[in-house]
């Protein structure tokens, strides 16, 4: 592992050049680079525009549903007889995910610079669902590229991105998941750059990216560290989320990286196990690479050719991680562990017993996570975990892992 | 820098023609058959080869090349391999000009270092990394000039006047200007369009500039010829390896000279170039 010097400021990256450490970055074609230094001259500016954050803060109270509770898990803390356990509600926002709050801020960032085409990747379809629903409220046209095997495995997303008027491209090119989608997207953008706005999904790309989506992803972690203060009088001893592309984690966790006493997880999908191939586990298990713009942990071979991940959740179906994740872990600020398929199934169903929520099988894996911990830690610790989505979409995957009749 | 690029370039300029560029993938079907087209390719006319590197995920080839890719790493091609190809090729050929053309990945695992001493042992005398822009010069750019391979930088129809500079300050070897914005593979543009770009990165630097995407048939490469210094042409050689294949991928005993034949073709649409250029 390459260990970083410890900064004074776990919350001050990237720098100008888009880098955490070494990581993120700038690696695409010269077609691009004009787009996203001009994606960036705007981010700047909406950053600090009071009008910019004033229309991002009423839509997120009035059309997202913010901000999401913060709720203590009263029966599962008592079944594990350990730490306090609190959820963040994610789950609760419009379109059911996280995703929402990123997608409202890039529209708007789209609409400021007068695009008129959307076009958006999607793995099990959250973030194609979101893309499609603000490209409804805004008025734009969007297609979403989706992997031919994602479309299969996830049909009712595939539909509901229809009903909401977006185009959704099967992408046959690879082996047809999360990264040819992306892939095939970027090829679009590359050749409609006048009036394409790429609305990347997670917090990783080419910068702006990675920096721009943990900033609209943020507002979880600011929400829940003063939900916790307010409910508990202190901060938490742990923060836990699941990663993928990791979004919805760096979401969390930003907001607590300066706070020392706070422990941060990042909960990675260990698939069938880390041994053969078929797992996601890109910082436990994979290396340093540069894909998709930027540079980070991914899965790939001797020669550098990227890997095919495998997860029973398809929102973690994804052989790297954003940057900042990659960072985090070389400097040791955040602990990066896996959780196997059979272990989040299972998390899946404790939950949905004990407390009447069906989470997503991507928050499955950071449940795994909290269950494998709580006990082990006293009745007066705390941990925070990003419930990050429903689980309605995964309903029909899990029938069939269980051999149950819908 | 190697001086088989520059010796070539001024060759063709005394010759008042515009150069004959061809890429090809290596290990495209697979090894031997691709050491066979990149031997075949200077008697047809090419004046410069590029040798793609396969890459699992092209995100900036359309899927003529991407198929080509998937061929060639199936049949287990990887960038020492790649590198292998042009050491048996400078065999009987230490003229030629070899440009490796790929993503930065596979080189970055591999080692920055160690890729440019091996490549220059093997005879490369630039390189074409897609996805490595002006910004990312400290990765490979910097370092491979200084080792005296070119860097060769794509300029495309987004490059405004304002970013010419920094795309062309580290800039060797040509400049290859990208004529549209899109994938490889994509339709050919108006050349009169072309004819303005290539004048207008010309103004900036002294480099000569070849034009590629889109460039399909001889009469292409006459007409794009006529206002560049030098054509391009991937995806329609590596659709005549696609075509000459058998339905299971594998080579045929027409894959090298269906790849020749098209490129003699090529070749007589560029000779003829500056004839239309001078009428």
């Amino acid at each position: 592992m390459n260990q970083a010097a410890t900064p004074n400021s776990f919350r001050s990256g990237p720098d100008e050049d888009g880098r955490f450490g070494i990581y993120g970055g700038r690696f695409v074609a010269e077609t691009l680079m004009p787009l996203i230094l001009d994606l960036q001259d705007e981010w700047e500016k909406a950053k600090t525009d009071p009008e910019f954050q004033a229309e991002l803060a009423s839509l997120g109270t009035h059309y997202i549903g913010r901000p999401s509770p913060l709720y203590f898990a009263e029966r599962l803390t008592e079944e594990l007889g350990g730490a306090k356990i609190y959820f963040k509600r994610e789950e609760l926002n419009h379109t059911g995910s996280h995703k929402i709050n990123n997608c409202i801020g890039q529209i708007l960032l789209a609409k400021r610079m007068g695009k008129t085409r959307i076009i958006a990747e999607t793995g099990a379809g959250q973030h194609g669902v979101a893309s499609a629903t603000v490209a409804a409220r805004f008025g734009l046209p969007c297609i979403v590229y989706m992997g031919a095997t994602d479309v299969e495995r996830q049909a009712p997303n595939v539909f509901r991105m229809r009903l909401l008027g977006a185009e959704v491209v099967p992408v046959t090119a690879g082996s047809g998941t999360l990264k040819d989608a992306m892939n095939e997207a970027l090829r679009d953008w590359v050749t409609n750059v006048d009036d394409t706005y790429y609305l990347i999904g997670t917090a990783a790309g080419p910068h702006p990216y990675p920096e721009m989506v943990r900033d609209f992803q943020a507002v979880i972690g600011t929400e829940a560290r003063q939900q916790i203060l307010e409910a508990e009088g202190r901060l938490p001893d742990v923060v836990i989320a699941a990663v993928g592309g990791g979004s919805n984690a760096i979401g969390i966790f930003h907001p607590f990286l300066d706070d020392p006493s706070v422990k941060i997880v990042g909960v990675e999908a260990g698939g069938k196990g880390l041994q053969g191939e078929e797992h996601c586990a890109s910082i436990t298990a994979g290396s340093p690479g540069v894909l998709h713009g930027n540079r980070t942990y991914l899965l790939q071979d001797g020669d550098g050719q990227i890997k095919e991940g495998h997860s029973i959740s398809a929102g973690l179906d994804y052989p790297g991680i954003g940057p900042e994740h990659s960072w985090l872990a070389d400097t040791g600020r955040a602990e990066y562990v896996p959780i196997m398929d059979h272990e989040a199934l299972e998390a899946f169903q404790t939950l949905t017993r004990l407390e009447g929520i069906i989470p997503a099988l991507e928050p499955s894996h950071a449940l795994a996570e909290v269950i494998k911990r709580a006990p082990k830690m006293g009745k007066d610790e705390i941990i925070l975990m990003n419930l990050s989505g429903r689980g309605d979409k995964d309903i029909f995957t899990v029938a069939k892992i269980l051999g149950m009749e819908m | 820098m190697t001086t088989r690029m520059d010796n070539r370039f001024a060759a063709l300029k005394a010759e008042g023609r515009p150069a004959l560029i061809t890429y090809f993938m290596g290990g495209d079907p697979d090894f031997d058959t691709s050491l066979a087209i990149m031997k075949a390719l200077p008697g047809a006319g090419a004046d410069v080869i590029e040798l793609g590197m396969p890459f699992s995920d092209p995100m900036a080839d359309g899927p003529a090349i991407q198929l080509a890719g998937q061929r060639a790493l199936k049949a287990g091609q990887t960038l020492a391999k790649t590198l292998e190809l042009a050491k048996l090729f400078r065999q009987t050929d230490n003229e030629t000009p070899i440009v490796l053309m790929g993503y930065y990945n596979p080189i970055y695992i591999y080692g920055v270092e160690k890729f440019l001493d091996d490549a220059l042992a093997c005879g490369i005398d630039g390189l074409i990394v897609v996805d490595l822009p002006a910004e990312m010069d400290d990765e490979l750019c910097i370092p491979a000039l200084e080792k005296g391979i070119n860097f060769i930088r794509l300029a495309t129809p987004t490059t405004d006047d304002k970013r010419l500079p920094k795309v062309l300050k580290n800039s060797s070897g040509f400049v290859y200007y990208v004529s549209m914005n899109g994938i490889t593979g994509s339709a050919l543009p108006d050349p009169s369009l072309v004819s303005g770009a290539v004048n207008r990165i010309k103004s900036h630097t002294d480099l000569p500039v070849c034009v590629g995407f889109g460039v399909k048939t001889a009469d292409h490469a006459k007409a794009i010829g006529a206002a560049a210094d030098g054509v391009v042409v991937g995806t329609a050689i590596v659709a005549q390896v696609a075509g000459s294949l058998t339905k299971d991928g594998a080579a045929t005993g027409d894959t090298v000279s269906a790849v020749a034949t098209f490129v003699r073709g090529l070749a007589t649409g560029v000779h003829a170039a500056r004839l239309v250029a001078a009428e």
